[in-house]
């Protein structure tokens, strides 16, 4: 166990100096996602000028879910995608021996092989969204609250790490999959809005199917203090159950590997 | 004698185009697939219809209009600004530039090509929005069915130009990759892709009227969902594509003064 957090800060730090190398992108591409984030915000800002309530959402609350999604945004941009789209590259060319060869879980390196730092201001951008969206509900969250939102910030991302998994685990039977990752995006953009926007059938697939409900209309509810304690444990065990069932998917895709060389 | 030559070389480029976008059906499909914004975008704005029409529009009009989009996002979307900051990154812009016909007429054939197999994407979603809207929003008469057809042809050559003009900026950044995404941004907020242009508050309304933005996608879905009369529609028809010329002086602009720059790399 503890090699693995060794190993962790040294992927870390090896990612952080690839970085350095390139400071000016850092910067441009830090506004870029700064100014994209602010984009989201505008429908909102567009509705909620007309009305007080959108599908039972005021709009300091229907913040919160944005500020949840554009927090997850960054860790699904910033730590998720990066390392997992080279894998979709390692598969393709065959180089992912030099992975399985290493003495480590291929899993944990793979997945931790490249950081993109500036993805992360919109950490920053989302502190600003809840910020914003409390001062609008005019009252702070409970510390029961926090600590639920926080269980649940742990429980998506192990979600979206675990869908990520998933997406990736394809790419050992079909190969072109890089064009996936983007349609995994596309996907995650529904995750802005409070999930009761969606009606019906998507309804039933934003919760279950692919738990885009889990990810940001649960902790917003959870800082709202209206999650009931049965719905944070479902939610807590359902994400452990996804993250187990995509280990054991990743384990059967890697059985599949035939090396390109060969 | 380059026109002449140009004209007969058009047949066989548009059969290439054609082939290449059946051979990456797949991707095609994936990138389709993954065009999800206008469906998210109508989600929320049914939910707010839910409680009582806006302006107007109500459950139908919102889904009139979201579908709209998606369609004319599918038939004018243009990516050939990756595509050349990509040649010209790799040199392999000479290949192009051998050829005895201008890069810009061969981008330009090369996206017409895959317009067939974007437009059988379409039908279905079109036929959806006639199935679950019905036929009465739709533009009437044959003349404001011409200014439609108007209006596409100019949103497409718009947003084909601009993409032209900001991939050839690649000859001057080492790459423009960055403005493109720049562009993306402002597009999304301004056109009409996430919020009907009629929503905006009035101060944006006029901001966003001056903006190239709302005539890449907003004014076609509105012609097409009956949104203008006819003096207002010619006016706005009119103002578009004196954007395209603009878009189109600029981009070569840009263009020739690049060329000049470019050195093949591994030539």
């Amino acid at each position: 166990m503890m090699r693995y957090v060794r190993l962790f800060g040294v992927q870390l730090r090896a990612s952080t100096l690839t970085l350095l190398q390139y400071r000016l992108d850092f910067a441009t591409e830090g506004v870029l996602e700064v100014f994209w984030a602010i984009t989201a915000l505008i429908p909102l800002l567009v509705i909620f000028g007309e009305r007080s309530s959108v599908a039972g959402w005021s709009f300091g609350e229907a913040l919160l879910v944005t500020g949840w999604f554009t927090l997850l945004q960054a860790i699904l941009e910033g730590a998720i995608n990066p390392s997992l789209a080279s894998v979709v590259d390692h598969i393709r060319t065959g180089t992912l021996d030099f992975v399985l060869l290493k003495p480590a879980d291929a899993q944990f390196l793979v997945s931790t092989a490249r950081f993109q730092p500036w993805r992360a201001t919109n950490v920053l951008t989302a502190a600003v969204v809840f910020g914003f969206a409390f001062h609008e509900l005019g009252r702070a969250p409970s510390p029961w609250g926090v600590g639920a939102a926080l269980l649940l910030l742990g429980s998506s991302t192990l979600l979206l790490y675990s869908l990520w998994i998933l997406s990736v685990s394809a790419a050992f039977y079909v190969v072109k999959v890089d064009n996936l990752t983007h349609l995994f995006s596309s996907i995650f953009d529904a995750a802005r809005w409070p999930s009761s926007v969606f009606r019906g059938l998507l309804a039933y697939l934003f919760t279950f199917v692919i738990p885009l409900a889990l990810m940001t209309t649960y902790p917003a509810l959870a800082l709202l203090g209206k999650l009931s304690p049965l719905a944070l444990v479902a939610a807590l065990a359902g994400s452990v159950t996804f993250a187990l069932v995509s280990r054991l998917v990743w384990l059967r895709a890697l059985g599949k590997y035939t090396s390109a060389s060969s | 004698m380059r026109l002449a030559g140009t004209l007969r070389a058009l047949p066989v480029m548009l059969r290439v185009g054609f082939a290449d976008a059946v051979a990456y059906r797949a991707e095609l499909l994936v990138w389709v697939l993954s065009t999800t914004m206008p469906l998210i975008m109508l989600a929320l704005w049914s939910a707010v219809a839910r409680d009582g029409p806006l302006g107007r529009f109500g459950q139908a009009e919102f889904t009139a209009y979201f579908l709209a989009t998606f369609i004319v996002r599918q038939v004018t979307g243009s990516w050939i600004s990756w595509q050349m900051n990509y040649e010209i990154r790799r040199g392999t812009l000479s290949m192009r530039l051998l050829r005895p016909v201008h890069p810009l007429v061969a981008y330009g054939v090369e996206s017409l090509g895959v317009l067939p197999l974007r437009v059988v994407v379409s039908l279905p979603v079109a036929a959806i929005v006639l199935a679950v809207v019905g036929s009465g929003m739709l533009p009437r008469g044959p003349g404001m069915w011409a200014l439609c057809g108007a209006a596409l042809a100019g949103s497409w050559l718009l947003t084909f130009l601009v993409s032209f003009g900001i991939g050839s900026l690649a000859f001057y950044l080492e790459s423009s990759v960055k403005v493109m995404e720049v562009w993306l941004a402002l597009f999304f907020v301004f056109s009409g892709y996430l919020v009907p242009i009629e929503l905006f508050p009035p101060a944006l309304r006029t901001v966003a009227d001056a903006l190239p933005f709302r005539y890449q996608i907003g004014l076609p879905v509105e012609l097409l969902t009956s949104a203008h009369g006819w003096p207002e529609a010619l006016a706005l028809v009119g103002r578009q594509w004196l954007f395209v010329a603009g878009a189109a002086g600029a981009a070569l602009l840009v263009w020739n003064g690049g060329l000049k720059r470019f050195a093949a790399f591994g030539g």
